[in-house]
């Protein structure tokens, strides 16, 4: 009977041991999450969530504060990665975020334009060039589609062009497996 | 000199099918009505058009200028007019649409005045511009820039040339070796010479003899270091990395240049275009093409870069059971998703196929992991295990399992008792990482720049706020002046000590508003990158052309009539 | 659309799996020819069974089902269930044993080439388990005719000790544990001149059929060496310093299911090892845990369970043995 309480008071000693060793042997630095979860989103900057950028957004979920399927840009791709990070079920995108779309860019009427700057300011990441009463233009590479500056436009000269495929962009598809069925 | 051979696992030995076409000399394709030139004519590069609608040009005239590291120069691979600058699909699995230039022939195939190139005088550089302005890409398939390719010119101890056209039914390296023994060999000793090695081999499959024989009598008459060596025909002994294995032992691991290791690789006809770009200044406007498979009368043809594959089709004239058109070999080649496409740098084939010579495969079965595919890979992998983390969108896996070390060569599939295409799932998986990566890289940069502009945007807050708290320091150090005296008379009432901060507030911001309006500069122009402000003046130039185009119209001062700044 | 490679070998699964039961054939004629008929009768049964429940279990899987019983896998798994089982076991057996091998151990795990574990092996298992009498109820070599087979397998009163008897190994085991010695126990009749007497020519039989799939390509030399070196270097350990209380390795390669096992069961791809490092590591494991069955266990033979439980193992032995890739060899040469 006392060998056997020993053996177990050990065996908890040791275990016990072992799991505080490990507890600072392989202490977590921080709270990567967010940094995990704003890795997944696609940083449009967009506001869709209708949280002001991709990393509030992160926070937000990393907090509990926001569901995993606000992302429109994002898709439903970004949502099963976020549902598959944080352990959580799978939900549709929320339709009150938006809908997701094929991957656009603005475009400048520059004939329109009136040169107000304010798409520029509208801008979250600086991918309008142009200067006050002077011609304004898109450098498209760095456009993410976030579609924040249609709405300040006076003259409403910019528009959502969706980026056509090319050779270099274009993809083998998944091949398809032919499953002739019994009937 | 010992010439021991080495040899790469795996590999297979499928049907040749070379007796077809090679006994068929090299004959020159009549012009066809047009020739679409695709500016594109190396990999991820296109060149800048410099020919407009209606222009005369003449055969090497150039029409594409090159653009950016990787690009080359494109001619007209005849005389004749410009009678289209647009878009055309491209000889390309995906059949998507290209820059092209559209050309019609003037039947008079008038050369453009060629200066020789004194290669012998010439720098390195010199001679590396000449090869990328005549537009010599890798003939192999691959059209890699050959300019690119040369390097640094520096620690290359052998130049391999690339004679073993491995893959069945394609004889057109073969016919060259034969015909032009002499020209490719001169080629190869001015590459020899720009890339400073010392010795130069030249590898050949053992089922081409008479190719042998030609390119051994050629290198006889020359300096001695030129070896001739047959290599065992074994698919995909013609794979760059294979030959260079078999014929120095040296493996070239994924991600690195064979450069790196003292090796450069050319494959026979770019060596034979080499030479003719820069003995004799003649640019790149037309390859040798097998034409082969289901056809009356295969061949072997000098085709103008741009001419249809319609046109060479009715040279070789398909039989009525061809179902699909392959460009390249049956290995790594494509099925044409549609025929008037044009023959570019990279076309050494064109096979006509029908169901009796290549069966559609039987049904997918499931993998059963025989592992004749590992037996089979010349890359040493486990495609299997490639095929389930690919199948399973396990990228990170398939990744870890090396995908990026396939060379798509087929072999894997060409054993597979279970008919698994599996090759796509590598192409997919592939593809889907680069896009996965680009994606990537574009959110990365996004996010830089949205924190950047955060911070921008914080500090232009706190320095208005500090301007705005120094200006008001200073108002109220007036006032404290001006008021110092009456102050000593009379008690002023209580309210107006108050009023008096707030009243220098409203003036500053005034002030404020009238220096912003002064100086209303858009707030992003500052702390630009090199690369934007490079942009802005890209855009900048773009738009006084534009203007110059329009200034017929309107001028710009009066589209701009309200400012809303 | 199809993409290239635009020819193939005219290779299929079906071709594979005939030529493992053409392999099979000698060892087959050979136990005709020593034991009797009746195992043929086991095998047809078998073959039916497993047939009508891969037909069964595709349907319900709403599968193609012609393509898949066409490519023979279930034949196979029905033929190496009625080699390993005593050959006159009950039709019902044969049955139950196959049904688990193909219903339970290949489709509910995905079918071919998703079951982790070897479907024939598993059946075993559960059968010695379920059913222990029964499976260890082997004739001596000549010992009943074709009608008294046919008898037992259809059913028909078991007098069971009077006609079948322990194999060799059963009887080495036994004799061992009533304190004999090698010398003595083997003294009985059911020891031929390697193995068990007339077992051993079967045995020969399926290292013919062996030598064939090998010449053919369709097993490389890993799988079958590792097992019989394995099996045989543990018994020669043990062999070597007591041959009193250990049989040689001789009989150890030549009796029970060895040869059965070494060509035509860790030869299985789809449960097996893959890599050449890693099929070497499987089959010496097998061949290492049956003998500490056969020599310390509780059952005379125990290759079923060293084979399910290297299964187990084969993901790690597979990810730790991952060859080296063209290029990635260290020295670059």
């Amino acid at each position: 009977m006392l060998t056997a309480l020993i053996i177990m008071a050990g065996i908890a000693l040791v275990l016990g041991a072992a799991l505080g060793y490990a507890a600072i042997r392989f202490k977590v630095e921080g709270d990567p999450l967010v940094e995990k979860i704003d890795a997944i989103l696609p940083q449009t900057q967009c506001g869709q969530c209708s949280y002001p950028g991709c990393k509030p957004y992160a926070e937000a979920i990393a907090k509990g504060e926001a569901d995993i399927n606000q992302c429109p840009p994002g898709g439903d791709e970004g949502v099963r990665k976020l549902a598959d990070l944080l352990g959580r079920e799978y939900k549709p995108l929320s339709e009150e975020h938006g809908v997701e779309k094929p991957k656009s860019v603005a475009l400048i009427d520059e004939q329109t334009c009136i040169g107000c700057t304010l798409c520029i300011q509208a801008c979250p990441v600086d991918a309008i060039v142009g200067a006050a009463k002077q011609m304004h233009t898109v450098v498209e590479p760095l456009c993410t589609g976030c579609e924040l500056c249609l709405a300040p436009c006076p003259v409403d000269c910019i528009t959502m062009v969706p980026v056509p495929e090319t050779v270099q962009t274009w993809k083998w598809k998944y091949p398809v497996i032919e499953i002739r069925n019994v009937a | 000199m010992i010439s021991r051979l080495f040899s790469f696992r795996g590999g297979i030995k499928p049907d040749a099918h070379k007796n077809e076409s090679a006994e068929q000399s090299i004959q020159r394709a009549p012009l066809p009505a047009a020739l679409v030139v695709p500016l594109r004519q190396s990999t991820r590069a296109t060149a800048r058009c410099v020919v407009s609608v209606g222009d005369k040009v003449l055969k090497g005239q150039r029409i594409g200028e090159p653009e950016g590291g990787l690009s080359t120069a494109v001619h007209a691979p005849t005389s004749g007019t410009v009678t289209e600058v647009g878009l055309f699909p491209l000889a390309h699995p995906s059949g998507l649409d290209t820059r092209c230039v559209v050309i019609e022939p003037d039947g008079e195939d008038r050369w453009i005045e060629l200066k020789p190139f004194d290669y012998h005088s010439a720098s390195r550089q010199q001679a590396l511009n000449q090869l990328r302005d005549c537009g010599i890409v890798g003939l192999g398939g691959a059209t890699f820039p050959s300019h690119i390719k040369l390097g640094k010119g520096s620690g290359i101890d052998t130049l391999i040339l690339n004679g073993a056209e491995c893959e069945p039914w394609i004889t057109c390296d073969d016919r060259l070796m034969r015909e032009r023994a002499a020209d490719i060999l001169s080629g190869a000793t001015i590459l020899r010479e720009l890339i400073g090695a010392r010795e130069l081999i030249i590898g050949v499959e053992d089922n081409k003899p008479q190719a042998i024989a030609a390119m051994r009598e050629a290198a006889a008459s020359r300096e001695a270091g030129i070896r001739v060596v047959p290599v065992p025909s074994l698919y995909p002994a013609g794979g760059e990395k294979q030959l260079i294995r078999v014929l120095t032992g040296v493996e070239i691991p994924y991600g690195k240049l064979a450069g790196e290791f003292g090796i450069q690789c050319f494959n026979v006809g770019t060596a034979h275009a080499v030479y003719r770009a820069l003995a004799h200044g003649e640019p790149l406007v037309s390859r040798v093409v097998t034409l082969t498979g289901n056809v009356e009368r295969p061949g072997n043809y000098e085709v103008l870069i741009g001419t249809p594959i319609t046109h060479l089709l009715s040279l070789c004239r398909p039989r009525p059971d061809t179902d699909r058109t392959l460009m390249g070999g049956p290995m790594m080649g494509f099925a044409l998703p549609r025929l008037d496409v044009p023959v570019v740098k990279g076309t050494n084939c064109i096979i006509s196929a029908s169901p009796a010579l290549f069966p559609p495969p039987p049904p997918e079965q499931p993998c059963i992991r025989c592992g004749e595919c590992a037996r089979a890979c010349p890359a040493e992998l486990q495609p299997f295990e490639l095929y389930w983390f690919s199948r399973a969108k396990n990228f990170g896996k398939a990744q870890e399992y090396k995908l990026f070390d396939c060379i798509e060569c087929g072999c894997c599939a060409y054993v597979c008792p279970a008919h698994i295409p599996l090759v796509d799932y590598y192409r997919f998986a592939k593809s889907e990482i680069w896009a996965r990566e680009r994606e990537k890289a574009a959110a990365d940069q996004a996010r830089d720049r949205f924190e950047f502009r955060n911070f921008r945007q914080e500090r232009e807050k706190e320095e208005k706020a500090a301007k705005l708290a120094a200006k008001a320091a200073e108002t109220r150090a007036k006032l404290a002046d001006t008021s110092a005296t009456p102050a000593d008379a009379a008690t002023p009432p209580a309210g107006e000590t108050a009023e008096d901060p707030k009243k220098a507030l409203i003036a500053a911001a005034l002030a404020r508003a009238k220096a912003q309006k002064a100086a209303a500069q858009p707030k992003n122009t500052e702390a630009l990158s090199p690369e934007t402000e490079a942009e802005i003046a890209e855009i900048e130039a773009r738009r006084k052309r534009a203007q110059e185009s329009a200034n017929t119209s309107a001028s710009p001062s009066e589209r701009t009539p309200e400012t809303g700044a | 659309m199809i993409h290239s490679p635009y020819i193939r070998k005219p290779a299929s699964i079906q071709r594979v799996m005939f030529t493992v039961l053409l392999a099979l054939t000698p060892g087959i004629a050979a136990y005709v020819w020593q034991i009797g008929a009746g195992i043929l009768v086991n095998l047809l049964i078998a073959t039916v069974t497993a047939l009508v429940a891969e037909a069964l279990i595709l349907r319900l899987r709403k599968r193609p089902v012609a393509i898949a019983i066409g490519d023979l896998s279930a034949v196979v798994t029905a033929w190496l269930v009625a080699l390993a089982f005593p050959p006159v076991v009950p039709w019902w057996l044969t049955v139950i044993a196959v049904s688990i091998a193909i219903i339970a151990v290949k489709h509910l795990y995905g079918g071919l080439g998703q079951n982790p574990f070897n479907p024939a092996m598993a059946a075993y298992c559960t059968m010695i388990v379920a059913y222990p009498s029964l499976m260890s109820q082997w004739p001596a070599a000549g010992g009943i005719d074709f009608s008294t087979q046919l008898n037992l397998i259809l059913g028909g009163v078991r007098e069971l000790d009077a006609i079948t008897g322990a194999t060799a190994l059963d009887t080495l085991r036994t004799g061992l544990r009533a304190d004999g010695t090698v010398g003595s126990v083997m003294q009985a009749g059911v020891f031929g001149l390697a193995g068990g007497r007339g077992w051993e020519w079967i045995a020969g039989g399926y290292l013919l059929g062996g030598l064939f799939l090998l010449a053919t390509r369709t097993i490389t030399w890993h799988l079958p060496v590792g097992f019989l070196a394995g099996l045989a270097s543990t018994a020669a350990l043990f062999w070597i310093f007591h041959p009193d209380q250990f049989a040689s390795p001789l009989f150890h390669l030549a009796s029970g299911g060895a040869m059965l096992a070494a060509f035509f069961i860790v030869t299985d791809p789809v449960s097996g090892a893959t890599t050449p490092r890693g099929k070497l590591i499987f089959a010496a494991g097998v061949g290492l845990i049956a003998y500490l069955i056969r020599a310390f266990g509780a059952y005379p033979e125990g290759i079923a369970f060293a084979v399910l439980l290297m299964n187990i193992c084969v993901p790690l032995i597979d990810m730790k043995t991952q060859p080296s890739v063209f290029g990635h060899r260290g020295n670059g040469k």
